[in-house]
């Protein structure tokens, strides 16, 4: 019982930490970002040295984790920076739907620039080795690394709460988020809050790439792929542009999977996902604006 | 805009003078210059390909004309109502398998996919006959979501066709007896000649032109434009919707179907996000809102993909060859 919980907490940490990526964006650009798994799978990447081989040559992944952790998050942030000024500047006067397929090609620029340097073959690589030993919590054996991801997304949740609250800069932004044309008016600097949001949505994507690195141990061109999907459905459940929404409906997708692999008959479980989408079809129906209404996002007559 | 006043008008117009019929015509004999238009581009490229009597030129224009199928069937829905769906592709998926099931020896559909229904391991019809029965599947299919899904609007209603896509992948990944699970589907009859894929693509342009002139796709497209005042001159908006979604539906199952044809093999991930991305922007940087952007596009794109094909193979200019490195494709 305490393992379910667990899982679905763990699997649920990691779909809240990319609903939030994309929400953050969202939030001040109305930029859905289908870019964000691919910077996901960079920042993975950005630990081996580039090589075709089949064996991966861990670089940056040796560092001892002090330097790694922040190593990657930079690099998500960097990355996504980067991404901001080259490319979605240009469109911040485009339709969503322009922008979306921008945000598209440029998923396909950065896939294939990993395709390019490391080829599509997965690469197995043991990160942070230390972590994957089980321990044993009111009777239930749980791998360590389970409970430092339950753990991290906490703290990364109350920071973020925190620095959305309390700082000038998290003020401006939750302000840009609300109303983007007011907010410039009242002297927010829209590059500032802009490119702020990309480098937190980019080095949210290091610490999802970390946790999923270390809990699978293969890397693979393609992983953002599955994450960013249910990341992405989360921000619409939750309420697109609520941050807190997409948190919650992150945890709730997570506990969904869990639950259902646990509750279907066996001839079921290989459709897991399909119910589960067919879950967030009813849900999109019967809440349609999301679960928690961002304000500000409702259409007007 | 000023486009949005005269679709409002002309539907006013429809429904105030409902009995006038030759105002239809009018409006028919108007228009129908676009898809002959767009017909015969269509039947330049075919005519060039077959003097040209390359086949693998001939491939790629058949692929051209498959996704020119897929375009026209995105823009029938997209285009008329202005909601994104990415699920449509899903639809395709549907039509593919279809004909597979239709058209496969007998005797390797009882090896290769032993859970299907005893009288559909025994049917085998020819590839026109499964094209039109896959087409009718995917509208089947586009029915049953879209009385469910067209209730919703914007970008949740992205998301639904998004999960829709993800429940359709599931199921064919999944189901080993029926649809082969991950592993590849073959033994399609593959056809080689380039007119079947050209008539599809001027039947898709065709259909597409005369929903879109319907008095069901005006009102569509005034209720993109003015959803509040569509819906208070007298249009069911999830109705209009529903009806441009089963026809476009229809459309990808068709496309989907000509497609197993034209390669002769079909998996699960072939109908997922990486085709879906394509023809959705194939369809907006011709123009969203327009029939001959979305083919348009489709040429352009496909022009495109080939010629950075070509480089990558290198192209001799006189003494030297030049070639893009290794690893740009896409």
């Amino acid at each position: 019982m305490l393992q379910i919980l667990f899982d679905a907490l763990s699997l649920g940490s990691l779909y809240a930490l990319g609903a939030l990526g994309i929400a953050l964006i969202f939030g001040v650009m109305r930029l859905v970002n289908f870019a964000h798994g691919d910077v996901i799978a960079f920042c993975v990447f950005a630990l081996l040295w580039p090589s075709t081989d089949a064996m991966a040559i861990v670089f940056a992944g040796q560092l001892p984790w002090y330097l790694l952790v922040p190593f990657v998050l930079l690099c998500g942030a960097g990355l996504s920076v980067l991404c901001e000024i080259i490319v979605f500047r240009r469109f911040r006067q485009a339709n969503p739907a322009t922008m979306m397929i921008a945000s598209f090609a440029l998923g396909f620029v950065i896939r294939y620039f990993l395709l390019m340097l490391f080829s599509s073959r997965p690469k197995s690589i043991s990160l942070l080795p230390a972590l994957s030993q089980p321990v044993e919590i009111f009777g239930a054996r749980l791998p360590l690394l389970q409970l430092i991801t339950i753990v991290t997304t906490m703290v990364i949740l109350i920071g973020l709460t925190l620095f959305m609250r309390q700082t000038r800069f998290g003020l401006e932004m939750r302000a840009a988020a609300e109303n983007f044309s007011m907010a410039r008016m009242l002297g927010v600097r829209a590059n500032r809050v802009i490119m702020g949001a990309f480098a937190l949505s980019g080095a949210l994507a290091g610490a999802i790439a970390l946790i999923f690195g270390s809990q699978t141990g293969t890397l693979d061109i393609q992983m953002g792929a599955s994450i960013m999907l249910m990341a992405f459905i989360a921000t619409v459940i939750g309420g697109l542009g609520s941050l807190g929404g997409a948190v919650l409906a992150g945890f709730l997708l997570g506990a969904a999977s869990v639950i259902m692999q646990v509750m279907l008959p066996i001839d079921a479980r290989p459709f897991r996902d399909a119910f589960v989408y067919g879950a967030v079809i009813l849900v999109l129906l019967f809440r349609p604006q999301g679960l928690i209404a961002a304000r500000g996002t409702k259409e007007r007559v | 805009m000023g486009a949005a006043a005269s679709l409002a008008n002309s539907t006013a117009a429809s429904a105030a003078a409902a009995e006038r019929k030759p105002a239809r015509f009018a409006l028919a004999r108007r228009t129908i210059l676009t898809p002959v238009l767009l017909s015969l581009l269509l039947l330049a490229i075919a005519l060039i390909t077959v003097m040209t009597g390359s086949r693998p030129f001939n491939q790629t224009v058949i692929d051209v004309f498959v996704r020119v199928i897929l375009v026209v069937g995105l823009y029938i829905f997209i285009g008329n109502s202005g909601v994104l769906s990415f699920g449509h592709i899903g639809f395709t998926c549907l039509g593919a398998y279809a004909a597979a099931w239709l058209t496969i020896n007998p005797m390797m559909k009882r090896g290769s996919l032993p859970g299907l229904p005893e009288w559909l391991l025994a049917t085998r019809l020819p590839y026109w006959q499964s094209a039109v029965l896959a087409a009718l599947f995917a509208a089947l299919a586009a029915l049953i979501f879209g009385r469910v899904l067209m209730r919703l609007s914007g970008i949740a209603a992205s998301i639904a066709t998004f999960a829709m896509l993800a429940m359709i992948n599931t199921v064919y990944s999944n189901w080993e007896s029926v649809t082969g699970a991950t592993s590849s589907v073959v033994g399609i009859p593959i056809v080689r000649t380039i007119w079947p894929y050209l008539i599809g693509a001027v039947v898709a342009v065709f259909i597409a032109w005369a929903h879109a002139i319907s008095r069901s796709g005006l009102a569509l497209r005034a209720a993109r434009d003015e959803p509040t005042a569509a819906a208070a001159s007298g249009v069911d908006i999830p109705r209009e919707r529903l009806v441009a979604f089963v026809v476009s539906g229809a459309i990808m199952g068709l496309g989907g179907a000509l497609m197993a044809h034209s390669i002769g093999v079909v998996t699960p991930d072939t109908f997922y996000l990486g085709l879906t991305f394509i023809t959705l922007s194939m369809l907006v940087v011709g123009g969203m809102g327009s029939l001959s952007g979305g083919v348009v596009g489709v040429v352009l794109l496909s022009a495109l993909i080939q010629g950075l094909r070509w480089l990558e193979a290198g192209v001799s200019l006189g003494e030297s060859t030049f070639a893009l490195p290794k690893g740009f494709r896409k």
